[in-house]
């Protein structure tokens, strides 16, 4: 296993594994916004916006997760 | 494969090298100036045209949504949130053209516009507050707080850029692997998914900006 094997392997992992827990936020996420708007429609536009922009920071996450991964994968400073 | 971290140099003026995401952004610059110079010249209040009518109800929209975050009068921030919202919305889409490449997808314009915000929230929270308080809210609710606070404020827009930068590449990245793979009009679906995701990247890159820089002037709670 040379570092470039293993720099996949990581990545594959970050993405893989890192995704994972934004996955399960975001579902608790949006069942608890459903709830709220099914108890108080009245609601709903503050609602929705506060939970895309809640969405927004936990897929934050997942997102860093891919840079991590593409970081690995195109600009490794230990595989050149 | 290339890059996606890296863009293509188109030439070179002097020492500065031009790529092709800044070739792109000056022709959606000067597309979006040239329509908006056009479309407001003959406004009236008696008659208004269609254009007009359209470009109302986006500025009402835009300015009822920075007012429902900000619960302030929105005039002093639309020039500026509006408009990134509009740079961005046209940016995120112009992907979708073929041949064109959106310069959302690189780092170094989602890196310049989170700068952008960044230095209008110092701004906004310097005018608003004045320099002594707006540098003494750093230190609250404890003194130690301190290094935390001015860690989250450069973190935060730091997000900001690779946010946006992170969900537009990824989207034409998995575009580009899915023609690869499986060929012609195979991604079409994928392209209306990322119709979607651009409005709603450029408007979450919008609402937080609205909202740090409400909490630079002292009007959300920071967060």
């Amino acid at each position: 296993m040379d570092v470039k094997m293993i720099s996949i392997l990581g990545a594959a992992f970050a993405v893989g594994i890192g995704s994972i827990g934004p996955g399960l936020g975001e579902g608790r996420a949006v069942a608890a916004c459903m709830d709220a708007i099914a108890r108080q429609p009245d609601a709903a536009s503050t609602l929705s916006r506060t939970l895309f922009v809640g969405l927004a920071m936990i897929e934050t996450m997942a997102i860093y997760c891919l840079v991590i991964a593409l970081l690995l994968l195109f600009a490794n400073p230990y595989a050149a | 494969m290339t890059s996606p971290l890296v863009s293509l140099e188109l030439f070179a003026i002097g020492p500065v090298i031009i790529t092709r995401p800044v070739v792109t952004t000056w022709v959606i610059m000067a597309g979006l100036t040239l329509f908006c110079w056009q479309a407001t010249r003959r406004l009236s209040l008696a008659h208004p045209g269609r254009v007009q009518a359209v470009l109302e109800i986006v500025v009402g929209l835009l300015m009822s949504q920075i007012e429902d975050v900000l619960r302030k009068d929105p005039r002093p921030f639309l020039p500026l949130l509006g408009t990134i919202f509009l740079l961005l919305l046209t940016c995120n889409l112009s992907g979708l053209i073929p041949g064109v490449e959106a310069p959302t997808s690189k780092l170094e314009t989602t890196g310049a516009l989170a700068l952008v915000v960044f230095i209008s929230v110092q701004g906004f929270g310097i005018r608003t507050q004045g320099l002594g308080h707006y540098l003494s809210s750093f230190a609250e609710p404890k003194f130690f707080m301190l290094p935390l606070n001015l860690l989250s404020e450069i973190t935060r827009h730091f997000s900001l850029a690779i946010r946006l930068f992170g969900n537009v590449m990824s989207g034409e990245f998995i575009i580009a692997m899915i023609l690869a793979l499986a060929g012609l009009l195979v991604p079409i679906p994928l392209m209306a998914l990322e119709i979607l995701v651009g409005i709603v990247q450029a408007y979450i890159f919008t609402i937080l900006a609205t909202v740090f820089i409400g909490a630079a002037v002292g009007s959300v709670e920071k967060g």
